[in-house]
């Protein structure tokens, strides 16, 4: 019984949501009393989407959702609707991260609407470029330098040129 | 038949509303516990990567054992026909499910992510043993409310047998479910025994009865009404010979460990140089558990009420230091990797985990045991659930 | 669960068959591609928008007699790629996660002391899957068992069933230190993957093999247990190794040489 209540919240929560950022999206409506619009950031890299971006608004967590599992499950990595590629284009300029201050990318929506986002207690919220500066692997960074592995290199170095620009 | 009039408590005392602001202070404690539990993660209980079940498992696995077993004493009125233990049977029933939700939820607010409660109700593995005891116990609650419906409502009273036959089949699978959980691991040398589930199944039979048994006095105690020796004696005596099985059952179940060699590291540990929990297993479990419980049932001591009451106490302590050494002495003897070797790392391979619990964690699992006496302390006061009386006479009147 | 079967009956699932089956298409897919393209690669490398296969079965070979005393490269560069902190600079030690531990074993009676690396075994037949109530604890196609992560409640039963105490529960938040490519998280449990993500990347070996090499001990050896022709196949084919608690009969992707 308290699984179908909270089934319904959830429910709520997500027809909410998706309300209030296409409202939001919606430049010619009035501003809500009291609640800021949330700050949307154009994306640091690239010029569009890999989808139309009303359909990322409202179905970005579906979209999430079902790569999610079939990179896990099956190992399918595509880029096209991964998480890290979302944060490779979306990281704020100054904090570097999508969810780090209240205007980064994802927080500043998901907090405009009140719907918790559950990515960020396990998934960086950094481009992998940024990883290597983090305090705690620069003191176990000293092992790179032994290894030798150039498809790491590769891929870090592409996204790393990506994400200067 | 004679027919029993069943009041509700009238609840309206000051002991009444001390008791139930009293229960409902531990509940706060426990919420609050789980809160910072929640908040800060693991990190502030006792439990680590070694000691990965605690002292909310303990109180959880209790509270869930004793709940199949309170139900039993309305299984003996209904399935084997008992008239004397008709009266007794919605008390029964009700405290049930009370400690059934006390404990599961203990269970819940234990897990490292209690706010995904939700994915262990949409996912499901059916070879696991826990999926199995979700149903389970979701199932305990349904059979269990019907049953006690068939009892509170005339008009479906023809079907109170059945209810009951199907909740007495139904708490037996669960318990061997609950003893499976332990039962069915492979990897740690005290668990992977089949023995497990007959020997939760009988732990059952003690603890529910001994809670019962105290439940029941202290309400006749604290609302004035007549409970007669008629009732008391035939539960105490019924109580002596569940103790006797579980002692029975402890017994044979370490000599068999002890007559297989790869076992006898593991038997030492517990019955000889496992300090704490060897300390707990033969003063605990064994003494304070079952002996000192029989001594008290099985002589003239057993006559005076007073003394019952001790045995019951004792039981139920008794029975929560034999958790603590069924489900944190098994982790705490390091796992055997490499048999006849000696071993060692930095993850503390080879060496006895030591466990210390911290307040939150025995909050929580008093919580739990809080919520389930609050339910039924507000239970007894909505519903017709004791009888007005239980005197000789009236008990005298339903055998003929 | 095992089950005993007449030898007709395992056929189809037979090593034989597997890798028949495996070196035909691998055959067939090197024809297919232009030339310049080593076989290495065919046999490693799939294509990202392909799941991972049964045909391969991913296992390592360690060898405890040249796995130095003292020396934890593996372990070090293991934490490195996965971004759990070192135990020793943890501030809690007894809940800090540790996928990977050098373990140091000792025969009481004749003093032999024997090192080697413990992790995750990604068995064939993982107990941590069999008691997982939600299906979060997995396995892939490829033989590696998983945790996954949107699914694990933290109940901690796969640690409780694990014979070689390869999983750890993350007790505390990690504040965004994670690596992209390794998402980890407070109150999930988790263990080696494997490197999976340099696995599906196509690097077709882990962290803690390249970093033995690097040391020059090449005690360990990943690798392709299906596939006859791996260096793996081959060593395995050579070497008499054991697998860890046998007597479970688990079918173990790690074998060990010198036990």
């Amino acid at each position: 019984m308290a699984s179908k209540i909270k089934r319904l919240l959830a429910l709520g929560a997500v027809v909410l949501t998706t309300a209030a950022l296409a409202w939001a999206g919606a430049d010619d409506q009035p501003k809500a009393s009291g609640a800021p619009k949330p700050v949307i950031t154009k994306a640091v890299k690239g010029e569009q989407c890999v989808e139309p971006t009303d359909y990322m608004r409202r179905n970005h967590m579906k979209v999430l959702n079902h790569h999610r599992d079939e990179a896990v499950i099956e190992g399918v990595r595509t880029k096209k609707h991964s998480l890290k590629e979302c944060i490779n284009c979306h990281a704020s300029e100054t904090t570097g991260s999508v969810a780090a201050s209240k205007d980064d990318f994802c927080v500043s929506c998901h907090s405009y609407a009140a719907v918790k986002i559950d990515c960020f207690d396990c998934h960086s919220t950094k481009p992998q470029a940024s990883s290597a500066m983090h305090p705690l692997n620069a003191e176990t960074a000293h092992y790179k330098h032994k290894l030798a592995a150039q498809a790491n290199a590769k891929v870090s170095a592409e996204e790393m040129a990506g994400i200067a620009q | 038949m004679a027919s029993i009039t069943f009041r509700e408590v009238e609840g309206s005392s000051p002991k009444y509303w001390l008791l139930f602001g009293a229960l409902g202070l531990f509940v706060l404690f426990g919420a609050l516990a789980w809160n910072y539990m929640h908040h800060h993660g693991h990190v502030v209980t006792g439990m680590d990567n070694q000691i990965v079940w605690g002292l909310p498992h303990v109180f959880a696995v209790f509270l869930i054992v004793a709940a199949s077993g309170a139900l039993n004493v309305a299984s003996i009125a209904s399935v084997f026909n008992k008239p004397m233990y008709k009266p007794l049977a919605p008390l029964s029933a009700i405290l049930a499910l009370a400690l059934m939700a006390g404990g599961l939820l203990v269970l819940v607010l234990d897990l490292g992510r209690s706010d995904r409660l939700i994915v262990a109700m949409t996912n499901f593995n059916f070879k696991s043993m826990f999926t199995w005891n979700v149903f389970l116990y979701s199932g305990f609650f349904g059979l269990v409310g019907v049953y006690l419906w068939t009892m509170l409502d005339r008009n479906v009273k023809a079907y109170s047998k059945a209810a009951g036959t199907a909740a007495f089949i139904w708490r037996l699978v669960l318990t061997t479910g609950t003893g499976s959980l332990f039962g069915f691991l492979i990897a740690r040398e005290l668990y992977g025994s089949s023995m497990l589930a007959p020997m939760f199944i009988i732990m059952s039979f003690a603890y529910g009865l001994a809670i019962y048994l105290m439940v029941l006095a202290a309400a006749y105690a604290w609302t004035g009404r007549p409970l007669g020796d008629a009732v008391m004696m035939r539960l105490k005596s019924l109580l002596a010979v569940f103790v006797a099985a579980v002692l029975y059952f402890v017994v044979v179940y370490h000599m068999t460990n002890l007559y297989f060699t790869k076992l006898h590291s593991v038997e030492a540990f517990v019955l000889r140089d496992g300090g704490i929990f060897t300390t707990l297993f033969w003063v605990g479990q064994i003494l304070i558990g079952c002996v000192i419980p029989l001594v008290i049932l099985l002589t003239a001591l057993g006559k005076q009420r007073m003394w019952i009451m001790i045995a019951c106490a004792l039981i139920i302590v008794g029975g929560v230091m034999q958790m603590y050494v069924t489900i944190i002495g098994a982790q705490a003897y390091p796992l055997d990797m490499f048999p006849g070797l000696t071993e060692k790392s930095s993850y503390f391979d080879g060496e006895v985990h030591a466990y210390s619990p911290s307040l939150p964690e025995l909050f929580l699992g008093l919580g739990g045991v809080a919520v389930a006496l609050l339910m039924t302390t507000f239970a007894v006061k909505v519903l017709r659930l004791l009888p007005a009386s239980l005197d000789d006479a009236t008990v005298a009147k339903l055998e003929h | 669960m095992s089950e005993l079967k007449p030898m007709s009956e395992q056929a189809p699932n037979s090593p034989e068959r597997r890798r028949f089956i495996n070196a035909a298409t691998a055959t067939a897919a090197g024809l297919a591609i232009a030339p310049g393209v080593m076989l290495y690669e065919v046999a490693h490398g799939r294509p990202e928008e392909q799941a991972a296969s049964s045909a391969v079965r991913w296992g390592m070979l360690v060898d405890a007699t040249k796995c130095a005393t003292g020396c934890d490269d593996c372990v070090s560069a293991c934490s490195t790629e996965n971004g759990w902190t070192p135990v020793a600079e943890s501030a809690h030690p007894k809940q800090a996660p540790q996928w990977i531990r050098k373990l140091e074993l000792q025969d009481p009676l004749t003093q032999m002391e024997t090192n080697l690396p413990m992790m995750c075994q990604h068995c064939a037949e993982p107990p941590c899957v069999d008691v997982c109530p939600t299906g979060a604890s997995f396995k892939r196609a490829d033989g590696i068992v998983l945790v996954n992560r949107h699914t694990c409640i933290g109940c901690r039963y796969c640690m409780m069933a694990c014979p070689y105490k390869a999983r750890s529960l993350v007790h505390e938040s990690l504040n965004d230190t994670q690596k992209p490519d390794v998402p980890r998280g407070i109150g999930c449990v988790e263990s080696c993957t494997f490197c999976v993500q340099k696995i599906d990347r196509g690097d077709g070996t882990t962290a803690c093999v390249e970093a033995c090499t690097a040391a020059g001990h090449n005690a360990l050896v990943f690798g392709d247990m299906n596939d006859p022709e791996s260096e793996i196949s081959k060593r395995l084919r050579e070497l008499p190794t054991k697998q860890v608690r046998a007597d479970l009969n688990l079918n173990l992707g790690v074998r060990y040489h010198g036990i």
